[in-house]
């Protein structure tokens, strides 16, 4: 292989992997955050609870900010896939790019009402502003499925036909969003969103109760995206298992990678840890015939080994292994983590003075941040050499244009600056409400300025017409 | 009409849609730039940011959509457009991430270094961001495309760095500014702030001018360096370009004359007459001088797919982004978000 293609390959493949590693928190708090905004602003109006609207209103403008930054990461992604993989969108752009015409469709309602959310606040009347937001949320799962199909394609690609040159020469919409990996996918996908926004917003909350704020505001902050991030996990725990055992015949050696199956048979040991080097497991705890075990429920079950193809079309398998077993792990802890808030419930003790149980809780977002990223790196690294499974190598869809390398060092200085000054940003947020709050003696419940003594209702500004 | 013209209609309706509603956006960065010094231009700024604070992210959908049309549809086109441009359309991404941040950052900002930080990102990647996009319409329009993305070793520079790019670029910040400045008085007005009336009154009718000024002064460069695109314009796109040169001088006329209505509406129809005037001095040609855009188009099935998502686009998103500029524009939509001036009043105090 040329030596500058392989490089060029490399660089483009590191710049796709960081920024979506970046865009992927991000569209997890746009799937996620909306329904949890929700859920305290129906509380708020219910029971007229001035916390949980003061909360609501907090968190969507921390919703504002995170939406705009992935708004435009997303956009990022969508030049990057031609400006990086021409090859990819050039042959297979009719199947490929029907799941992202209608996230495309998805995308821009939850545009348009988030806008009408956020910026709703105040002259809309209570009702109308809250039911304003539910089509974010909604647009939230119908893009995160789009987004997720289009993905599972790359990994099962259905519902296209290709001729003797590789040309394809019929596309069936249907057959390319419901490929056999959706169903798994995408459950598992939108489950994580909620799984990483719940135990994230959770995990502030919790330092604040370790510190001794223990009033309604703080504790409602805990417990709406804790109690949302909690009832996901054990959906995940299940879900992952199918999605597992639906790659180990979908994807074979994605799953050797995953479990570092060498050589084909039954009795393959689970190994916790350890590398892949020349041909043999280095480190790692083995456990014997926990694998088959698991993928088949009897010891004779046989795994593909990584052998069964030749070792050009074998991904990295350390890696794969290493980020799956994070992923395994720390999604573990997490479904421990959601017993353990039940057992608090269940022995009547106030979680607030449960300190061992906050301090987890404060690592839990992350925890599964990580396993997010532990899982990307599964399912894109652990399909590699391919880009569309079986069809289409990674190193055939990169551009010929050169200057990958500059965009890829300059997408990570950005980013990093991106990132920065994201977190800068929400801190300066916390501040403000912090003295905010200092300055109403408590919470500030009448919000932000002398005008908006209540959160919802016309405003009281003279130099404005009535609406 | 078959499908592959269909799709080329919808994808040429998404470009001029982007042209306008994102070319606004652009402008208004563009004015804030040009609004001084800080404290003078402190209210034509607060203007602007209340202005698109709540439409900002729709305008910008609209770039989405376009790409997905084209790869979709059109990849062998997408994926020609991608490598021979590769570097303008990789300051594109710069400029709307740093556009976008900067954004999103400003009004969250503590401090005046650190808003007059995002505000100059801001406004810089507004420029910067249109002039490239002007560019790349330049080398699609002049068939250069095809050329430069042909061969195993590309050439970065050939297909953008050319007269045509460069004109189509100034022309493209020109425009948007005047597109920004027309909406903007608008915006002033419901405000009831006529001393911003007439600031942008005055700014909308310098753009114009300039504007008009830039179109006029392309004739001779398209005839030298891209004959063929000059030729179809005016053999055939002439009625197009007649219409955009009357509605735009209708527009300066309303400004002149201080009517405010209709002024958006003639604006709007001067540019989206440009862009179709373009659509039809291209056609059939998707990438001139060879690629048609039935050469282009994939399956049936993927532009059955893109049309009736399209569709359902047209039922469900036109309503929605209805209700969002009627409630933007009755004064329903201020408070807590990001840009809003409460947050703003807040900051000052």
């Amino acid at each position: 292989m040329d030596p500058t293609v392989s490089a060029e390959l490399l660089a483009a493949r590191s710049q796709m992997a960081f920024t979506l590693g970046f865009h992927i928190i991000l569209a997890c708090l746009g799937v996620g955050l909306p329904t949890i905004v929700l859920i305290a602003n129906a509380v708020g109006l219910r029971r007229a609870d001035p916390a949980a609207l003061l909360l609501a209103r907090r968190w969507s403008t921390v919703m504002a900010v995170t939406f705009a930054v992935g708004a435009v990461t997303g956009t990022v992604l969508s030049f990057e896939m031609g400006l990086l993989w021409p090859g990819l969108m050039g042959r297979y752009g009719g199947a490929f790019g029907i799941p992202f015409a209608v996230e495309g469709l998805f995308f821009f309602l939850e545009a348009i009402f988030i806008a009408i959310y956020i910026y709703g606040w105040r002259r809309l009347s209570p009702m109308a502003h809250l039911v304003s937001g539910i089509p974010v949320a909604l647009a939230g799962i119908g893009g995160t499925f789009s987004v997720v199909a289009a993905n599972s394609w790359m990994n099962q690609p259905a519902g296209f036909v290709v001729d003797a040159t590789g040309r394809v020469v019929a596309v069936d919409a249907i057959g390319v969003i419901f490929n056999p990996a959706t169903w798994y996918e995408v459950p598992h996908m939108f489950i994580a969103a909620y799984m990483v926004v719940g135990f994230l917003l959770a995990s502030v909350y919790a330092v604040g109760l370790l510190r001794g704020a223990r009033d309604r505001y703080v504790r409602l902050g805990f417990v709406i995206p804790f109690a949302v991030a909690a009832i996901a996990t054990p959906f995940q725990a299940v879900v992952g298992d199918f999605a597992a055992r639906a790659v180990l015949t979908d994807q074979p050696v994605k799953f050797a990678a995953m479990e570092l199956v060498q050589t084909t048979g039954p009795g393959q040991p689970e190994t916790i840890g350890g590398v892949l080097v020349d041909g043999t497991v280095v480190g790692g705890f083995p456990i014997p015939n926990l694998a088959s075990l698991i993928a088949g429920f009897s010891p004779d079950t046989v795994i593909t080994g990584l052998d069964s193809v030749p070792p050009d079309q074998r991904p990295p398998a350390s890696i794969v292994h290493l980020a799956w077993d994070t992923m395994v792990g720390l999604g573990t802890a997490l479904v421990v983590l959601s017993g353990w808030a039940l057992l608090v419930r269940l022995r009547r003790r106030d979680y607030a003075t449960a300190r061992w149980f906050l301090r987890a809780s404060a690592l839990a977002g992350v925890a599964a941040i990580l396993a997010l990223e532990a899982g990307w790196i599964v399912t894109e690294v652990g399909r590699q050499p391919w880009v569309v499974y079986g069809y289409l190598r990674t190193a055939d869809a990169v551009t010929h244009a050169s200057g990958v390398r500059v965009t890829f060092v300059g997408v990570v200085a950005l980013y990093s600056a991106l990132g920065v000054a994201t977190i800068v940003t929400l801190l300066a947020l916390k501040r403000r409400w912090a003295i905010a709050d200092t300055a109403a003696g408590g919470r500030a419940f009448d919000g932000l300025a002398p005008d908006d003594a209540v959160p919802y209702g016309p405003t009281s500004r003279s130099d404005e017409e009535p609406a | 009409m078959t499908t592959v013209q269909a799709t080329a209609l919808v994808l040429l309706l998404g470009i001029a849609a982007y042209a306008v509603f994102g070319g606004a956006d652009f402008g208004a960065g563009f004015w804030d730039l040009a609004a001084g010094r800080t404290a003078p231009g402190m209210r034509p700024r607060a203007l602007i940011a209340d202005a698109i604070g709540p439409v900002w992210e729709a305008n910008h959908t609209w770039l989405v959509f376009d790409l997905v049309v084209l790869w979709t549809a059109f990849s062998p086109a997408f994926a020609a457009i991608m490598t021979a441009l590769f570097v303008p359309l990789s300051l594109v991404g710069l400029g709307m991430v740093l556009r976008g941040a900067a954004f999103a950052f400003r009004p969250q900002a503590t401090g005046l270094r650190g808003r007059q930080a995002a505000g100059a990102i801001f406004a810089t990647s507004s420029v910067m961001t249109p002039f490239l996009l002007g560019a790349v319409a330049g080398a699609i329009a002049s068939g250069r495309v095809l050329a430069a993305a042909a061969g195993p070793a590309i050439d970065p520079w050939s297909a953008w760095v050319t007269p045509t790019s460069v004109l189509l670029g100034v022309m493209a910040v020109a425009v948007c500014a005047y597109l920004a400045a027309v909406f903007l008085v608008a915006d002033a007005e419901r405000r009831r702030d006529y001393e911003l009336v007439g600031y942008f009154r005055r700014r909308a009718i310098a753009a114009a001018v300039v504007a008009g000024g830039l179109a006029i002064g392309a004739i001779p460069v398209l005839a030298v360096d891209a004959p063929s695109l000059a030729n179809e314009l005016i053999g055939r796109g002439w009625p197009l370009l007649v219409a955009s040169a009357a509605l735009g001088i209708a527009a300066l006329v309303l400004l002149w004359r201080d009517v405010p209505r209709g002024t958006r509406s003639c604006a709007v129809g001067a540019v989206a007459a440009i862009i179709a005037g373009w659509g039809v001095a291209q056609y059939p040609y998707i990438l001139p001088p060879t690629m048609t855009f039935a050469d282009a188009a994939s399956p049936s099935g993927s532009l059955d797919a893109l049309l009736a998502v399209f569709i359902v686009a047209v039922l469900v998103i036109a309503p929605s982004l209805g209700l969002l500029f009627m409630l933007d524009q009755r004064n329903r939509l201020s408070g807590y978000g990001v840009g809003s001036d409460v947050e703003r009043s807040a900051d000052r105090d």
